[in-house]
């Protein structure tokens, strides 16, 4: 797995949103055991106690669980992380027509930069 | 989580040149913490305090509630900024030297964490480079079992590749009942680990937060915030 962390941002909300992706993107399947945070840390470079507090919150959100003494699962249900997911994309998706707003393009202008970018 | 280091208005000064002034700072374990200063900041001589190298012209320093003594030299393992071994010991010397001189010393992890960088046991440490003796004294001082491990400019002499070792050797070493305070000016490469970061101007603490804080108040990350915080 690929980790690229952006050092201008918190590093623990990064860490969440990948986790997150790769269970919405299927990566993780639900119920399947995650890397450890370890694994995580060394893999991402970062701290243990960071990737620590990371699952924590996703834990939260019922992402994935804990199982004492065994590690970090992916919940039964995937659709939470699939929501992040979503909410996700609108947001990247509303900050790409501002910009493009702001650059004095209208909506017909944009889909046809975007359609032409297909190829 | 329990307070590892405790120093109540600590005050050093050489001669009449203050080097340290009313420093006030508590350190809990389990964390990973970056003394970041520049040169002449007070950074060696606020580690040298906490190593019992030197003493404190006044104020308090408490290692796990006690003042620094023989207890508190026994768990705290320190590298210093420069290479202090002798040069003609091969490194399986010095290991068994380490091993001999520290109670519960690693030999199996150290020789393990050698093996991993190509190092030979065989070699004369003076035949190594400076990066490697430095690598050498690094996985020395990672190898005791210590409570806080004082790492003092750990990655100044090695290449961006063996960095990333030096890096994962800490995060590898990690263990929630340690501490690891690591001095250094090298902050982008290493602001990734750190739990927390203390920095220090003209002997004096002006920052202490956890390294998320620090990039979520101010947008940057800790390299560029240490640049705007010490900008002359």
């Amino acid at each position: 797995m690929h980790w690229e962390i952006d050092k201008n941002k918190p590093i623990a909300a990064q860490i969440c949103e990948k986790v997150s992706t790769l269970i919405a993107l299927g990566e993780y399947r639900a119920g399947e055991k995650i890397a450890s945070v370890r694994e995580t840390a060394l893999a991402a470079g970062v701290n243990p106690n960071t990737v620590q507090r990371s699952f924590e919150e996703l834990e939260r959100q019922g992402i994935i669980y804990s199982v004492r003494g065994s590690g970090w699962f992916v919940a039964n249900q995937t659709d939470i992380a699939k929501e992040v997911l979503d909410s996700r994309i609108i947001e990247k998706t509303a900050e790409y027509l501002e910009d493009m707003k702001a650059l004095g393009l209208g909506f017909a202008a944009i889909k046809k930069i975007i359609e032409e970018w297909e190829e | 989580m329990s307070e590892l280091i405790r120093l109540e208005s600590l005050y050093k000064s050489y001669g009449k040149k203050p080097a340290l002034f009313n420093v006030n700072l508590s350190l809990e374990s389990g964390k990973i913490v970056g003394l970041l200063g520049p040169n002449g900041s007070g950074k060696t001589t606020l580690i040298k305090i906490l190593n019992g190298l030197l003493t404190a012209s006044s104020g308090t320093v408490l290692f796990e509630g006690e003042p620094i003594g023989v207890n508190s030299k026994s768990k705290i393992a320190y590298l210093p900024d420069n290479i202090y071994l002798n040069t003609w010991m091969t490194v399986r010397q010095i290991v068994s030297f380490f091993a001999d001189f520290y109670a519960d010393f690693r030999t199996e992890l150290a020789y393990e964490m050698l093996y991993k960088l190509d190092i030979s046991p065989d070699q004369k440490l003076k035949t190594l480079s400076k990066g490697n003796k430095e690598k050498v004294c690094l996985i020395l001082t990672m190898s005791i079992n210590a409570k806080l491990y004082v790492l003092d400019e750990p990655i100044a002499g090695v290449d961006p590749a063996a960095r990333d070792y030096v890096i994962s050797t800490i995060i590898n070493n990690y263990n929630p009942d340690a501490s690891v305070l690591i001095s250094t000016h090298l902050i982008a490469d290493i602001e990734q680990v750190l739990d927390e970061v203390i920095f220090i101007k003209n002997g004096s603490i002006v920052l202490h937060k956890s390294v998320d804080e620090v990039r979520e108040e101010n947008g940057v990350s800790v390299d560029e915030h240490f640049r705007e915080v010490f900008k002359w």
